[in-house]
């Protein structure tokens, strides 16, 4: 069934192994996909992409489309409809780190006390990194301070040093 | 008011000739590239090539910020810079690249010399956010975009001692 183009939000996950960015997209394309943003990334040995594709079908269409690649690798497929746009990137005016030895509770812990600072996130990365016997967790949070900068740095104060560095530079963006 | 060229013009990757006449011509460019610069918001630096004028002209003015050093309008003719020192990771935007910002290493400090709208030779020395505006600016005089310096937004390459450095400035 062919409508007008339509943003979708594919999801991929699997175990990850060399070029599967490159089967898929090209069978996407092969298909009449457009690709828009999107984040790929390893967590913990499994290979996760989300990808913005327009495509002038319906969910189950584009399901057809990308399943047979997916399928051949190994990958499982997810596909919603959204509501996509481009060109509305907000910018990110401060870059927090965290780190510390890992334990379970740091990010619901810090992004509770960021959030009610007015930390609104616009991407956040973590991984657990060191050794079996001794984890450290890192994690890197970019965003919008809605209630000001100096909001943040109060609460990154509370946050920091129980357990856990907090850090937070302001973001300068440069225009030029 | 000029009109901005936008990347992929190809003429953002062109090289800009020098200044020679020193001339009223010149100076009333400068009052409509400035008028421009300002009129983009947040806009603290721009190129006579951005303005598609392949000419070696640069004017920047940060002196919106807040808690920097700064040299306030500066109008640079033939810009070269004469000395680098350190390096320090800062994030970028351009108009001639709307909707994009990215992370890009520049130097700290440079010592620049410069002709002004007159024909005077000057010599600037620039720190930090001045510093970096003014070598973004540089750049699009030899034809390179800040797309053409970018590094990972992933990794974590912000220098701690060095924005504090920046900011007790």
């Amino acid at each position: 069934m062919t409508t007008a183009p339509h943003w979708f939000m594919l999801t991929v996950v699997g175990k990850d192994r060399p070029a599967i960015v490159a089967r898929i997209t090209a069978a996407l394309y092969d298909g009449g996909c457009n690709l828009g943003e999107a984040s790929m990334t390893r967590l913990g040995g499994n290979f996760t992409v989300m990808l913005m594709v327009q495509y002038a079908g319906n969910t189950a269409a584009l399901e057809n489309t990308s399943a047979p690649v997916c399928e051949s690798l190994g990958l499982k497929l997810h596909v919603d409809k959204i509501e996509g746009q481009l060109h509305r990137h907000p910018e990110a005016d401060v870059h927090i780190r965290v780190f510390g030895a890992d334990r379970a509770g740091i990010v619901a812990q810090v992004t509770t006390v960021l959030a009610d600072a007015g930390l609104d996130i616009l991407d956040l990365q973590s991984d657990v990194a060191g050794t079996e016997d001794k984890p450290i967790y890192i994690m890197q949070i970019e965003g919008r301070a809605l209630q000001g900068v100096a909001a943040l740095e109060s609460a990154v104060q509370i946050l920091d040093g129980k357990g856990i560095e907090v850090q937070l530079e302001p973001i300068d963006l440069m225009l030029g | 008011m000029l009109q901005i060229l936008t990347y992929p013009d190809e003429r953002l990757e062109r090289i800009s000739q020098p200044v020679e006449h020193f001339d009223d011509e010149l100076r009333n460019f400068i009052v409509d590239l400035e008028a421009t610069m300002r009129a983009g918001p947040g806009g603290v630096g721009i190129a006579a090539p951005q303005t598609g004028r392949l000419q070696r002209i640069v004017i920047v003015d940060v002196s919106s910020k807040p808690k920097i050093r700064h040299h306030g309008r500066l109008v640079l003719i033939n810009p070269e810079i004469i000395t680098w020192e350190g390096h320090v990771l800062g994030r970028e935007g351009c108009m001639s690249v709307p909707d994009y910002t990215g992370n890009v290493v520049r130097a700290e400090r440079i010592t620049l010399e410069a002709r002004d709208e007159s024909g005077a030779l000057l010599r600037h020395e620039l720190e930090g956010y001045e510093a970096r505006a003014v070598q973004h600016e540089i750049d699009h005089l030899d034809g390179l975009l800040f797309l053409d310096r970018l590094v990972s937004r992933r990794n974590d390459l912000f220098r701690r001692k060095h924005y504090q450095k920046t900011a007790d400035a």
